[in-house]
Parts: structure tokens; sequence; C-alpha cells
């Protein structure tokens, strides 16, 4: 099966900073690849690089490219807006917009002018149920999404992503700012979006790797040391470097 | 805490004070008529303040008309459009332009916009005259505050705009304006003060006629002009009935002050449309 994603000789620079070094990496469909490494290591540029939030930060240059369906991402034709419609992208800090609920999760089929009359509503419900917050907020919709606690509002802020349909979920860190039970219901939500989408999430716990995803892959100072399936990758590392990881001799 | 509580006995002093002047004039002249009439002429003991009313609140929201628009928009371009190197030029000049004392922005309305627009119709001292020299006055106050604010407007809601696949002038238009609305109704609410209270500017190019204006091109006299212009030879009932143009003018301020604050408050926590 060709990969959903996949970067080719990926060099990222941050004016002399090499932060991304020749990045070859192939994510699949409709699975869960998790990207983990010690602080630093570029775990959270590459995710970046995915959606091209890169172009956000000044002085930030790509080499290379990055193939989303076999298509350069990276291509000056590339339409940024239909990009980050098919490819959303989850914080670590939970950023729902200082608007109801309903509005937060509208935004983005508003902006894309996707919104047909009529099933705004449905669609609000939809992607609140698949976002698995609908039943704690129905009554709530014109509430301040702020007024949420912090797992709700990365919830939310799934719910916001999913309202666009997209192909591809970046997470980056989302459960680093939550409590344990709201971290699990995440964790559990993942497994039901996987199903219909491609999942990459960059986390610096390794359980959570471990528990979440199918494929994994350590980075450091800006390498990908080594990338294969999950239970292999926790349970017989290739690289020495990984295994001082994953065993918690640094990191 | 002292300097604070100072400045709040200061106020309270000043309140007391105007009122005090002010007051007998309320109960000699009449609320009624010192609030309605429309004849200001102390020689035959008539004191209508109306056509200051009037001529304060034109200058007023015209000047508000201008300058909020127009200084939203530079704030914008400032906080998101600019390149840094523009920004760092001319924000510093914005900030200079609040520090220019009003006698002089008086002075250039009276040499380059009065003649400007005598050359329209009128004697040039007119509401336009004292609406354009006043926006130049609020202006920076509005750009910089909005700027200010915009930019406060935490970078999490701008990369979660943009990573919605939102254009940057959807984001700014959806997310970093409404984000940062209370900074700017602050701005605006500081141009209303500075707007009603502006004294020195307004005489030297609005004409001071205690008549209604019919036209942006006809004069006009503010609250703070009629003060201004005739408190150095009043006494008696005229110099109570200025004191009371001055409570007049304090609770125009405060009046308008509570309406924009709510204006700009209500909806912050998100309700309404969807």
């Amino acid at each position: 099966m060709d990969p959903k994603i996949e970067t080719q000789k990926l060099n990222l620079y941050y004016k002399n900073n090499h932060a991304l070094k020749n990045i070859d990496f192939k994510i699949r469909e409709k699975q869960i690849t998790a990207i983990i490494g010690p602080s630093g290591c570029g775990k959270s540029s590459l995710l970046r690089t995915f959606d091209r939030m890169t172009d956000l930060t000044a002085g930030a240059r790509v080499e290379g490219q990055t193939l989303l369906d076999g298509k350069n991402i990276f291509d000056p034709l590339v339409d940024i807006v239909e990009l980050r419609k098919r490819v959303g992208m989850v914080f670590q800090q939970p950023n729902p917009f200082p608007k109801s609920i309903a509005e937060n999760v509208a935004f983005g089929p508003k902006m894309l002018g996707l919104t047909h009359q009529g099933n705004i509503d449905e669609l609000i419900e939809k992607s609140l149920r698949a976002a698995a917050l609908w039943d704690e907020v129905k009554d709530d919709l014109d509430k301040s999404g702020l007024a949420l606690s912090g797992g709700q509002q990365q919830r939310l802020c799934i719910a916001r992503v999913l309202a666009v349909e997209p192909e591809v979920i970046l997470m980056d860190e989302p459960c680093s700012a939550l409590d344990p039970i709201s971290t699990l219901k995440i964790e559990e939500l993942m497994q039901d979006l996987k199903q219909k989408y491609t999942i990459v999430i960059v986390t610096h716990n390794m359980q959570q790797a471990a528990r979440v995803s199918e494929w994994s892959a350590f980075m450091l100072l800006g390498e990908m040391i080594e990338y294969s399936a999950t239970h292999e990758l926790f349970s017989r590392p290739k690289d020495k470097r990984t295994e001082d990881y994953i065993t918690g001799r640094f990191g | 805490m002292v300097c604070a509580s100072l400045s709040f006995i200061i106020l309270l002093a000043i309140i007391i004070f105007i009122l005090r002047e002010g007051l007998p004039a309320f109960s000699k002249i009449g609320i009624f008529q010192l609030l309605f009439g429309t004849e200001w002429s102390p020689t035959n003991n008539q004191y209508g303040l109306l056509p200051m009313i009037v001529g304060s609140l034109v200058v007023t929201c015209g000047s508000l008309l201008l300058a909020v628009p127009m200084g939203i928009a530079c704030a914008i371009l400032l906080a998101e459009v600019a390149p840094v190197r523009v920004r760092q030029m001319l924000r510093p000049a914005v900030e200079l332009l609040v520090g220019i004392p009003s006698v002089v922005f008086g002075l250039v309305g009276m040499l380059v916009i009065v003649p400007t627009i005598r050359q329209i119709g009128g004697t040039g001292y007119s509401v336009l005259a004292a609406c354009v020299v006043l926006m130049a006055m609020i202006l920076p106050t509005i750009i910089s505050i909005s700027d200010d604010s915009i930019r406060a407007v935490p970078r999490k809601y701008k990369e979660g705009s943009l990573a919605m696949g939102a254009t940057h002038w959807q984001t700014i238009w959806h997310v970093l304006i409404p984000a940062a609305r209370s900074g700017i109704g602050a701005a605006v609410v500081l141009g209303i003060g500075r707007a009603i209270g502006e004294t020195m500017a307004m005489i030297m190019v609005i004409g001071n006629a205690v008549i209604f204006p019919d036209s942006l091109l006809s004069p006009a006299r503010t609250l703070t002009g009629n003060i201004a212009v005739e408190i150095q030879y009043a006494s008696g009932t005229h110099a109570s009935a200025l004191f009371a143009t001055a409570v007049v003018l304090l609770a125009f301020i405060i009046i308008l002050n509570t309406i924009t604050m709510n204006i700009f408050k209500r909806g912050i926590s998100g309700t309404g449309n969807r």
C-alpha cells in the first residue's frame, strides 16, 4: 500500500540551525504513527512540516520533499488552504477560540466555505459526537469554549478539526497539558478515529506511544534513528541510542 | 496605594467642586431649560445648552466615525501585515503623535484644514474642520492601543486558525480582532474621552458660534469651548451656568464610556450568531 505521507531527504533549517536532517519517513494510511524523542529532537518540527505550519516561522527553510498521496506539498503550486483542510492539527495547549462551542466547531467549515444551508447544526453535532464530547456539551453549545475543562477543550479542538473532514490528523503532544483521565479519553478517541483518519502523534510519553500507536519513530538531534512497528521498537530496538532512550538512560 | 487613593480623592474633589458651583444654575435656571433650551444668551439671561450638547456630540461622533475604522485598519497593518522594519519606523512615529500638544493640532487645523474647507464653502471654521482635527488627535491613541491588544492575542489562536486552513485575512478578521475586542473597546473609549474633552484645538477651528450646526460646513460650539471662551468674564448666574456646562460634560463622558464599554464587552463569552 502506498504511504499516505512520505518524506524524502527532508531537511529543515531555522536560520543556521539544522533542525531536521535527511528524514526519510513513510506514514501509513488509517493507522497511528507515533514520533518520540527527547525535547528539541525535532519531532514537533517534523510534524509541523506536514501541514506546512513551519511556513509561519521566520527564517525556516525546507529542502527535500514531503509527499501527500504522492504529491509534494512544498510545490509552489500547492494550495495551502487545501493542504490544511486535508491535514488538520491538534496542538499541545488546547486552543479553542474565545467563541462559543458551536462557533468553534463551525469555524473551519465557515472559513473554507463548506457550509451549506441547514446542515451546519448537523455538522456540529456529528463532529462533537465523533470527538466524544457531544453528551457533555449538547445543552451548552452557546457557552464559551474556554469554559470547558482542559480535556474537554482538547476534544473540542479535535471536533473542530473533524468538522472539515480531513484525511490526516496531526497531534502535537495532545495530552501533555491534561490529567490522566482526560488523557485516557483522548487515547480511546484516537482508536475510534483511526478507522477513518491517518493519525500522527508526537509525544514525549513513551508509554503513550506504546499504548496507542502501530508504528513508532525515534528521533534524536534532528535525525530519525529508528522507525518500525511499535512493539518491535519497544521490545527489540535495533539501535543502541533507541534502547538507551526507551530504557530511560537519558532524555 | 497612596497615589491611587490620591487620584481618587482628586477626582472626588473635582466632582464635588463642579457640582457645588454648578448646581445653583440647575435650580435657578431649571434643569429642563438648561439641557433643552436652544438659546444661549447670557446678557438676556438665556442659558440653553442644547446647541453645545449637539455640537459636542456631532464632533465626537464625526471624528470617531473617521478615526475608528482608520485606526483599527492601521493597527492591523502594524500588528499583522507590515514587515518588521516598517513597523519599527511607524510605531514610534505613532507614539510621538500622541504627545503633540493640542494647540499644535489646532494651529495646523487653522492654517491647513480650515482654508481647505473654505474652498468647498463657508468660512472653513466648521464642524468638518473640527472632526478632521479631532480625528488626527485621537487616531494615534486608537492605533497604538489597538495594535497592542491585537499583538497581545495569544499566538495559539492564530496558529489554530491558520492550521484550520483559514487565510491570514480570515484569521485577522474572525479570530484576532474578536479576541482583541476589549482592548480595541478601551482604545475607542479613550478616543471618546479625548474627543469630547478636547478644548483648545476645537476653539481654534470650529468657529464657536452658538447655533445648531445644519451642515458639516456650519460652525458650532462645543461644551468645552463654551466654558473656555466665556469663563474669564462670567459672573453670577452666568458663571454658574458654565459650571453646569461642566457637569453636563462630565455626565456625557460617563454615559458614553459606559455605553462603549458595554458594546465591546457584550458577547465576549462567545454567545450569539453561529
